[in-house]
Order: C-alpha cells, then sequence, then structure tokens
C-alpha cells in the first residue's frame, strides 16, 4: 500500500517553495522505487513551520518542518517515510505540537488534516452534520439556534448574526441572497483565507444552512482579487460539491435550493464594507450606501440579503451540529465562541490561535509568539487591522472580548494582531495609516477623502518639527471631524491608529524631527 | 508593433457576449478582458457600454474606481510589493526601495524592456511570513533584497532561454 505524505497547497506554504518541496518528494520517492501517495492538505496554521510536510504512519501522522528543497533526500535517507524521528526536523504528532496542543479549535478543527477538496475527507469528520440536521428544522428553528449560540459577527463590527438572519428571515418570501464577505482586506489577518483554503466545505455548508435558515436560494462569495490560491480551491470545492448534491436544487433530497457563486474583487479595500461590497456585486463603483435601508431588507439588487464574514458563516455548522450552547459554552461576557486570533508582524512565531475569548493579549503573546522575529524587543502592537489601535505595552493585559477592548478605544476586529519591534518610528505608521485612507476612501463624504489628505500633510509637517504643537491640535481637530462625520468606519476609524500612535509613543515625535533634520543638514 | 499593444478583439467580444447576461456582469467581464489581456483596452469601453446598456462614463467610472484594472498593456510580468502594516513590520519599506531602485521604476510603471510592471499591493494574507511579494500569480515569502535580485534573474534568465521560442521576439527581429 502507499503512503499517504501531506504537503499543504496553502497561500503560504507555496509561498515558502511549497510545491518545489512537494514535486521534489516526488522525484526523489520515484527514484527510491518507494510508493507513495502524494496529497495537498491545507495549513494547520503553524505558518512559522512551513512547508511542514507530514507522513502517515501506523501511530498516525508525524510531521517534519519547515523543509527545504534541500532537506527532502535527508529526509528519505533519515526514514521519514516511516515516521523515524531521527531527522532534526522532525516534529512529532502535529496535533502535540503545543501550539496546536493549546488551541481550541472548533472553526479550525479539520485545518490541515484533511484535502481541502474532498468531500469524503470532510464528511469523515464530522462534514455536512450540521446541514442534514438543519434539513429537518424550520428556518425559525435555525435562526434560534444561531441567536442561542450568542454568535457575533467576525468582520469586524460584532453585530449578533441570529438577529441579523431573524431580519432576514422575517422579509415576506421573495428572491433573497446571502452573501459571503470574504475581501479580508485587514493587514495581519489570514483567518478567512485559511477556511477558504483548508475547509471551504465548511463554509458552503455554513451558507447553505443561512440559505435555509432565511429562504434564499442564492449565494454569492465576494473573494478579494489577492487570493488566487483560496479562489482556485474555492471554485474546486464548489464544483465538487454540486457533484456530490451539496449544492444546487433538491439538496440531498430534500428538494430544497442553493445556489453558490464565487466573484472576485478588484484591489479595493473599502468593499469590504458591505454595502460598498453589494455595489460592487452589481457591477459599480464600491461606493458606500446610506443607512437606512439595512442590507438585510434592502441589499443586494434590492433584495433581503444576509451579509456575513466567512468566520461568522463558518462557525455554524458547528453550531447547528453540536447546539448553540456547545458554542456559547465558550467564551467571556458577550464575547461567545471562539475567535481566530491571527498573530502577524514581527514575530518568531507567526500563525492562527483559535482560542475562546477571554485571554490577555500578552498571554497570547507569550504562549504562542516566541518574540520578535528579529529578535529586537517588542514596542507596538496593531490589533484590528488599519483602522485598529496600536497598543503600548501598558494596554497588553487588556483581555481579548469586544468590550474590554472598546474600553480602550480600541478594537478586536477580524482578529489580526500585528507585532512591530523598537525599531518601528510610530508617526511614520501614523501617516501611513492617513495614506492609506487617502487611496483607499470611496470618495463619498468630505471628512475621509479631504481631511485623510490634510492629515497627511499635518503628519509630514509635525515629523519634520513645523509647529509641532499647533499642528498637533490641528491633527486632533481633524481627527475629531473624521471621527464624527464620516459615514462609515474608513473614514470614521482611521483616527484610531493615528492618535493612539501620537498619545502612547510621543517620543517617537522628537526622534523623527531629530531625523529629519539630520537628514537636512547631509 | 508588437502583441503588447495589440489586444484580441474577437476574444474580447466573446468575452463580453457570454457574461453580459450574468446578474452584476461589469466585473466578470473587466476581470475576463484582464485576465486575456493583460489590461482593458480603452477601445473596449464602448463595447462593455453598449452590450450592459451604460454610458461610457459609467464603465470607465468603475474601471478607475478599482485598483486592480489597467488601462495600459503591462510588462511581460508584474510585480507586487505588499505596502500594509505586517509587512512594514518585516521590512517592506527596505525592500520596497530596493525593489524600485533595482528595476529603475516607480509604481505603476513599466520597465523600459518591458519585462516587469510594478505595483503596490496591500496585503496578501500573507502577514505571518513577511515581508511578501506577488510575482503574476504567485506568492512569495520572506522576501528579502537578494532573494528578489534572485527572482529576477530567474525570470529574465527563462525568458531570455524561451527567447527564439517567442514569436514577438522573433517578429521583432526580423
Ligand atoms: C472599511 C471597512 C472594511 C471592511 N472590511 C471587511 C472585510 O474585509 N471583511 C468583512 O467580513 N467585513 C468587513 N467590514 C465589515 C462589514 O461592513 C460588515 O460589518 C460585515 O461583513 C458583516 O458580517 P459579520 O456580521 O459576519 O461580521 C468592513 C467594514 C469597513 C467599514
Ligand atoms: S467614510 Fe470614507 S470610505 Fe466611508 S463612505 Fe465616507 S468617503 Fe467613503
Ligand atoms: S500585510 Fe503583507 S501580506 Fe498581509
Amino acid at each position: 500500500m502507499s503512503i499517504k505524505v501531506y504537503v499543504p497547497r496553502d497561500t503560504t506554504t507555496l509561498s515558502l517553495d511549497g510545491n518545489r518541496v512537494a514535486l521534489e518528494i516526488i522525484k526523489e520517492a520515484e527514484s527510491r522505487g518507494e510508493d507513495i501517495q502524494l496529497i495537498r492538505n491545507g495549513s494547520r496554521g503553524v505558518f512559522w513551520l512551513e512547508p511542514m510536510v507530514e507522513v502517515e504512519t501506523n501511530q498516525g501522522r508525524v510531521a517534519y518542518g519547515p523543509v527545504e528543497v534541500r532537506d527532502v533526500t535527508r529526509l528519505f535517507d533519515a526514514g521519514f517515510l516511516a515516521g523515524s524521528d531521527s531527522h532534526k526536523l522532525s516534529l512529532g504528532k502535529p496535533e502535540e505540537l503545543p501550539y496546536l496542543k493549546k488551541q481550541q479549535r472548533l472553526t479550525f478543527a479539520r485545518a490541515g488534516i484533511i484535502d481541502p477538496v474532498s468531500i469524503d475527507d470532510y464528511k469523515a469528520l464530522e462534514g455536512f452534520k450540521g446541514l442534514a440536521r438543519s434539513l429537518q428544522l424550520t428556518g425559525q428553528e435555525i435562526v434560534d439556534e444561531v441567536k442561542a449560540s450568542g454568535l457575533r459577527g467576525r468582520g469586524g463590527a460584532a453585530f449578533p448574526t441570529g438577529i441579523k438572519w431573524q431580519t432576514v428571515h422575517d422579509c415576506p418570501p421573495d428572491q433573497k441572497y446571502i452573501v459571503c464577505n470574504a475581501d479580508e482586506g485587514d493587514s495581519g489577518t489570514f483567518a478567512d483565507r485559511m477556511v477558504m483554503e483548508a475547509d471551504p466545505f465548511m463554509l458552503i455548508e455554513g451558507m447553505t444552512i443561512a440559505g435555509l435558515a432565511v429562504g434564499a436560494t442564492q449565494g454569492y462569495i465576494y473573494l478579494r482579487s489577492e487570493y488566487p490560491v483560496a479562489y482556485d480551491i474555492l471554485k474546486e470545492a464548489i464544483d465538487n460539491a454540486y457533484a456530490a448534491g451539496y449544492l444546487g436544487s433538491d439538496l440531498l433530497g430534500s428538494g430544497k435550493t442553493f445556489d453558490l457563486e464565487v466573484r472576485l474583487g478588484a484591489a479595493a479595500y473599502i468593499c469590504g464594507e458591505e454595502t460598498s461590497l453589494l455595489e460592487s456585486l452589481e457591477g459599480k463603483r464600491g461606493l458606500v450606501r446610506f443607512k437606512p435601508p439595512l442590507p438585510a431588507i434592502e441589499g443586494l439588487f434590492g433584495k433581503p440579503t444576509i451579509v456575513n464574514n466567512v468566520l461568522s458563516l463558518a462557525a455554524v455548522p458547528y453550531i447547528m451540529s453540536e447546539g448553540g450552547q456547545a458554542y456559547a459554552d465558550y467564551g467571556m461576557g458577550r464575547s461567545r465562541g471562539t475567535l481566530p486570533f491571527q498573530l502577524a508582524g514581527n514575530v518568531q512565531q507567526g500563525g492562527l490561535i483559535e482560542l475562546a475569548f477571554g485571554p490577555t493579549l500578552r498571554q497570547l503573546i507569550d504562549d504562542f509568539g516566541g518574540g520578535t522575529a528579529s529578535g529586537r524587543p517588542m514596542k507596538a502592537i496593531q490589533v484590528g487591522g488599519p483602522l485598529g489601535a496600536y497598543l503600548p505595552e501598558s494596554q497588553w493585559d487588556t483581555p481579548l472580548d469586544y468590550e474590554a477592548f472598546a474600553a480602550i478605544e480600541a478594537v478586536l476586529g477580524h482578529g489580526g494582531i500585528v507585532i512591530f519591534d523598537d525599531t518601528v518610528d510610530m508617526t511614520e505608521q501614523a501617516r501611513f495609516s492617513m495614506e492609506f485612507c487617502v487611496e483607499e476612501s470611496c470618495g463619498k463624504c468630505t471628512p475621509c477623502r479631504i481631511g485623510s489628505t490634510r492629515g497627511v500633510e499635518v503628519i509630514d509637517k509635525i515629523r519634520s518639527g513645523v509647529n509641532v504643537e499647533a499642528n498637533l491640535t490641528l491633527l486632533d481637530d481633524l481627527c475629531d471631524t473624521m471621527i464624527h462625520g464620516s459615514l462609515c468606519a474608513m473614514g470614521g476609524m482611521t483616527p484610531f491608529p493615528v492618535q493612539s500612535a501620537f498619545k502612547h509613543f510621543p517620543e517617537d515625535i522628537d526622534k523623527a524631527i531629530a531625523h529629519s533634520t539630520s537628514a537636512e543638514v547631509h | 508593433m508588437t502583441n503588447r499593444t495589440q489586444w484580441n478583439l474577437e476574444q474580447v467580444t466573446q468575452i463580453i457576449a457570454s457574461l453580459k447576461d450574468t446578474p452584476g456582469a461589469m466585473l466578470p467581464i473587466l476581470h475576463g478582458i484582464q485576465d486575456t489581456q493583460g489590461y482593458v483596452p480603452p477601445d473596449a469601453v464602448p463595447m462593455i457600454a453598449e452590450a450592459l446598456n451604460q454610458t461610457r462614463a459609467e464603465v470607465h467610472g468603475v474601471i478607475s474606481f478599482y485598483h486592480l484594472f489597467r488601462t495600459t498593456p503591462p510588462g511581460k510580468h508584474v510585480v507586487q510589493i505588499c505596502r500594509a502594516e505586517a509587512c512594514q513590520a518585516r521590512g517592506a519599506r527596505a525592500l520596497e526601495a530596493h525593489v524600485k531602485a533595482k528595476l529603475h521604476i516607480d509604481y505603476n510603471n513599466t520597465t523600459l524592456d518591458q519585462e516587469f510592471t510594478l505595483e503596490p499591493i496591500y496585503c496578501l494574507g500573507n502577514c505571518a511570513c513577511g515581508p511578501s511579494i506577488r510575482v503574476d500569480d504567485d506568492i512569495v515569502g520572506r522576501v528579502t533584497t537578494d532573494k528578489f535580485d534572485l527572482i529576477v534573474d530567474e525570470l529574465t534568465t527563462v525568458a531570455l532561454d524561451l527567447a527564439p521560442l517567442n514569436p514577438v521576439r522573433q517578429e521583432k527581429k526580423a
């Protein structure tokens, strides 16, 4: 019987030469007359160990990593096909890695274990159980189960998912839509990508259940164009789901219908905002819409529409198969369930860490991060993407919980955690936040469109030492105007990273000024 | 002159015809055109407008709103540098400066030999292994300046090896 060897096919593994490693393994096996079956799984999210190669043995799977092309011959010599632990890259059983063992994986339980496009693999690990149960329930019963889970939208705004579904459910029967927001524009985040690349049937199942709950027969996944690998895997998975009767008319012989299509975005951060996304799906410029009407009532093509983040929809199959209460048993306060935190930036052990809400930021970093990649001290952490605040060390003991973060004028957002070492110039980061807003503003309202351009100018003046006090006051006024006068969170939250950078790292202003004046001298 | 400034009218016509009746057809059509032609030729705008029953200004508005769509032909390879925060934390700013110096171009420009077009991009979802870049459809992580030079060398050498097989280049020589 051939030996199963796993090399992930996700973006991160491929970005670290994973395809060449896979080819080298095939070549080496052929030349040695070894009978192997190479399986392209998803990543388990232990990105610092990718490419992580796994071999199926009698004792279960064993892992080796990070594997480079030049390691392959020696791995064969060391007997890795028999699961030998004599090679220096040997990691033992992957599920015993402390990085994974310490997690609470509900959504990412299958990630990296299965072949992402194999329906059999998915079904062997609880897949489609939630759908099977949902097909026995009324729409209202499904909505009630989601409400009981306490799930709040994982796209950033943390709005209760069950309540959104109720609104769409209660709209009179009509064409309704399920739209999955897979725009994942926040720097430092990759959890959506991992769902789509490691376990896409979970998303397909979650969307189908949403369709059953509210009476929607058409779904769209709006995927950012920056994710070509996810696009290919999703399309393969959708084709396979259709072929096996998990999509289309007559779902599993129930007579119910759900169709699903992937649509690509076109590199516009604002199209992650739900109404801008809907405009884009309709084929227009991604201008943010005024609310009301809510998309739940007048959404895509004017019809009732659920817009949910990938992670919100991906949590649904677990909730429907294990019960809302099982999900709600995790977490703290009003933040129920788990959040996949994403450790990124200047960090030794970056990757995906799914945990119940509640531990502090410092615990997460101490338990998983392994320090900075540069080996220098950490200075600032940006949580929640480009609209999230920069946190100084004094705030790292804040619990990872929506309300606790709101209390310090910060956001958890989509769970991205970006670490900076002490070489960062926070005034430069603040400038970038404004610059990003200039680039990505949809242009509909003045405080955001003009305010961000003015913001860049004012920060440039501060950084070069021109009327510093007066310009800091001006910057504060400008931020106030953006916060209170913007239509959406793009303009409304850009001030968060800007103001936190200046407030918590005032010493960087002097450093920037000194740097700019010395640059002038030279 | 060469394929680079020409585009395939027949192919574009066919893409528009096959997609125009899907709901929200605009972006799928623009993607289809850019995927096959490398850019959205300005002369395709009236064709799209007519098929979708919109004005040219509307089509133009959509093309210009999205960073992805180009209206001029790109070089043989498109290099995109991630400028977002997690990559900044791993030295993206220095990499960006190196790349511009190495290719002698700024963002949204193409090298004189038409080999490379350089573009900014904001996050490739590879934020735990930055700095990251995308070269055509491949994403590359932990890109040092040396690694970048190697990639450029590899791409240009392969191109030279293929030169005799490349009809465009043969045409030029002839
Ligand atoms: C500027 C901006 C960008 C956003 N980007 C995303 C995104 O990339 N993905 C996402 O799911 N939500 C994003 N959102 C939030 C969405 O507007 C919306 O709240 C979300 O898709 C709702 O789904 P959820 O309830 O499941 O979170 C963004 C919001 C704003 C203001
Ligand atoms: S705040 Fe900015 S992005 Fe949001 S609607 Fe206004 S201009 Fe558009
Ligand atoms: S910030 Fe560069 S890949 Fe995400």
